[in-house]
């Protein structure tokens, strides 16, 4: 026991103590704290406004075409030959022509620009006319704006579990986030550590220097040392990227914070004037609610709802299903690096572990849509695909004895690895310069100590 | 003689081959055993069952008359054939992680490990990593994890592989003191100098099975042939019932010759025979070299 602690220690602190865990650990989240801050940055900062010229031969739309952030609209009054020879010197960016039979002639309109034309000016220049060809037409029918409004009903529906405990408000989009990123990040680490215990074993196998060891220690120590060691490194990892990610996440939003409130109500105030008077009241109804421009019902309705999911219950269940997955998988990693004598030759024993879990990662994007039929029901049992797939399926709940089976199932799987790899890994540590087949695996399984 | 390490009857099988086929080797205590045979021969497969690496299909090993047990790996150092150290550790580290798995405490061990970087006068290199070393310094370093927790039973295999000749002398030199200071060395080699000089005891293993074992004096006894080597001036003629001559050349007047003695005849009385015929200068008996015991029993030559 004691020599399995030093073996943990060693395998832990090599690793930790590399510069490259440090770099990744550190630049991890620091990347995707760049990256998001990138893209918001981005989104913020392109509001240079865009001049626009219109020439409106109708003369229905003289100043009804409403500026926004990215467009300020002109209506200079010349035709159509004049602006067009004018447009380099005018230093317009773009030009919009409305014949005067607009409201026969749908497809009149023509807009000129130096380069391409942007879809959102497009839509937007569509739109508006769309709106006031609309109010034409509504009042010349005798309908008002508002009447149309009212006669539009919104609904919006509530998902409610039907549970021993009573009813539960639930959200399943909160639930097939939290799923699915579960489950993505167990699929991630079995990956990323697996590989880490495969390339442990190699190491040892090819420097020589396991003989040494496994005369101090029994071959199974070292291998459940290293197991242990790794999982350890990957736990560290996750926790570290975590605090990070939050620590960043909260410095940059607050940084970020003042600049996209400006921005939003600035943005939101430009939508606004978009909309239709009715429709902008509606809106500064909304605003004075909820403090910002997106509908007040939604958002506090899934962080309500991923309230009441069973929290306890995820975190609990993760990190079961993240250490089971990761010691069954990786005591197969391990029994792989003890098998090869180089990474060349990996190949053929990696493809039978790998596909159970690319497998499972695409079953469970079956299983968020139907988290409880028959094939999200197997999949959680197999100990090869439940860490994945049970995750997805614990957010929408899931029936006490099939949690209790799919857990009994997964520690029974991996002490079935564990013992196979064991009887692998202590052969195979010792067999140098041989490439061995599948037909020797399975004979190693069965020799005697 | 008191013995450190009794195997009986040990066979190893693996799928298609039998590695070790009912061996049976006495290791007397404080000496250096030599464990010889040709490659493929059983002999790893021996050491590593010694080591509790693998355990036989069939037979007992007893240490100290006692089963062999976990207990006893603190008490076997073993420095293997296919050896190596982790490339990125620190030269101090590694020797301290080795040194704890058997069993040291962290501070003994940095005591003990002082002492052996004074002795080989590496001080240098504690911070180094292992990469940086030599192939023949990673040997010394090797060398050291195996005797640090100075245990009673020393299995080294090929352990001058790798070494110039300077410092195979120094491990040499190592290998007697701890000889002297009362461990018990197995020694396998294929380097028949090195047991000449070095081994008080070998066995020899042939396709899975001791063909040969005992002292080194016993082993030279029994495969002496009753030839010696002769010279002297004046002619030489066979002596019916006491010597013949097998080989005779000349430089100048001087001859040299090989004589068999008869199985009968006394040494005194074949001196007798030859002086009375010519003038001896020298007189010598042939004694088998350990090479010549080596080949000739491998070789399945009968033994005169």
């Amino acid at each position: 026991m004691k020599n399995i602690l030093l073996i943990i220690q060693r395998e832990y602190l090599t690793r930790v103590k590399k510069k490259s865990f440090i770099v990744m650990t550190i630049l991890g989240p620091l990347l995707m704290g760049l990256m998001y801050g990138f893209i918001i940055w981005a989104a913020i900062s392109s509001t240079d406004q865009k001049q626009i010229d219109v020439i409106d031969e109708s003369g229905l739309f003289i100043n009804k075409i409403p500026a926004s952030a990215e467009y300020v609209f002109n209506f200079p009054n010349i035709s159509l030959e004049q602006a067009k020879s004018n447009f380099k010197e005018s230093k317009r960016d773009a030009l919009v022509y409305i014949p005067a039979d607009i409201l026969d002639n749908k497809n009149g309109v023509k807009i000129f620009a130096d380069s391409g034309v942007p879809l959102e000016l497009q839509n937007k220049i569509e739109g508006s006319i769309e709106r006031e060809i609309e109010n034409i037409k509504l009042t010349e029918a005798g309908i008002t704006r508002s009447l149309l409004e009212s006669a539009k009903i919104n609904i919006g529906s509530e998902t409610i579990n039907l549970k021993e405990g009573g009813e539960k408000k639930s959200s399943s989009a909160a639930a097939t986030i939290i799923g699915f990123v579960c489950a993505f990040l167990i699929y991630m680490s079995v990956f990323i550590y697996g590989a880490q215990v495969m390339r442990g074993v190699m190491e040892e196998k090819t420097s020589r220097i396991v003989e040494v060891i496994i005369s101090s220690v029994k071959p199974f120590q070292l291998m459940i040392g290293k197991i242990v060691g790794v999982g350890l490194v990957g736990l560290t990892q996750f926790t570290l990227w975590i605090l990070l990610t939050l620590g960043i996440f909260s410095i940059g939003g607050s940084i970020l914070g003042s600049k996209l409130m400006d921005s939003q109500s600035s943005l939101s105030q430009a939508q606004m004037s978009n909309l239709p008077p009715e429709a902008r009241e509606l809106a500064q109804q909304q605003m004075q609610q909820g403090g910002s421009g997106i509908p007040t019902e939604m958002m506090p309705d899934i962080f309500s709802a991923a309230a009441t999911l069973p929290i306890a219950t995820i975190i609990i269940c993760f990190l079961f299903y993240f250490l089971g997955g990761y010691l069954l998988y990786s005591a197969l990693f391990g029994a792989v690096g003890s098998a090869v004598d180089g990474d060349t030759d990996t190949q053929q024993f990696m493809l039978p572990i790998t596909i159970p879990i690319i497998a499972s990662f695409i079953i469970a994007q079956f299983v968020m849509r139907d988290p409880n039929g028959s094939l999200a029901f197997w999949a959680s049992m197999i100990p090869f695909t439940s860490p994945i797939i049970m995750m997805v399926r614990i957010p929408f709940g899931v029936p006490v004895w099939q949690l209790v089976l799919s857990i009994s199932l997964l520690i029974g799987g991996f002490i079935f690895t564990t013992w196979l790899a064991a009887r692998i890994y202590r052969i195979g540590i010792l067999m140098y310069g041989k490439k061995a087949s599948w037909k020797e695996l399975s004979k190693w399984v069965f020799y005697k100590g | 003689m008191e013995q450190i390490l009794e195997i009986k009857n040990i066979v190893k099988q693996y799928a298609n081959h039998r590695a070790l086929d009912n061996v049976s080797i006495t290791i007397p205590k404080g000496e250096i055993f030599g464990l010889l045979g040709p490659n493929g021969a059983g002999k790893t497969s021996l050491i590593r069952i010694i080591n509790q690496i693998t355990a036989p299909d069939a037979g007992e090993i007893l240490f100290e008359g006692k089963h062999l047990n976990e207990s006893h790996i603190y008490r076997i150092g073993y420095l293997p054939e296919e050896r190596g150290l982790y490339k990125k550790m620190k030269v101090g580290d590694h020797l301290l992680y080795l040194a704890r798995l058997k069993g040291l405490s962290k501070a003994d061990a940095m005591d003990k490990l002082k002492e052996w970087f004074i002795k080989f006068d590496i001080k240098s290199w504690w911070d180094k990593p292992v990469e940086d070393l030599s192939k023949g310094m990673q040997q010394k370093i090797q060398f050291v994890a195996t005797i640090l927790h100075k245990p009673d039973l020393i299995i080294l295999d090929e352990p001058f592989s790798g070494f110039d000749p300077i410092n195979a002398n120094i491990i040499k030199d190592e290998i007697l003191s701890l000889k002297e200071n009362g461990s018990t060395i197995i020694f396998s080699t294929h380097r028949m100098e090195s047991v000449e000089e070095l081994c008080d005891h070998v066995a020899l293993i042939n396709k899975s099975e001791k063909v040969l074992d005992g002292s080194k004096k016993e082993l030279k006894e029994k495969f002496k042939d009753n030839t010696f080597t002769v010279k002297y001036t004046g002619e030489l003629k066979n002596t019916p019932g006491v010597f013949s001559i097998t080989q005779v050349e000349n430089e100048d007047s001087l001859y040299t010759g090989i004589v068999k003695k008869e199985e009968n005849a006394s040494i005194n009385e074949m001196i007798g025979a030859i002086i009375s015929q010519v003038e001896l200068r020298t007189f010598v008996e042939n004694i088998p070299t350990m090479n010549d015991i080596f080949i000739r029993t491998v070789n399945g030559v009968p033994s005169l």
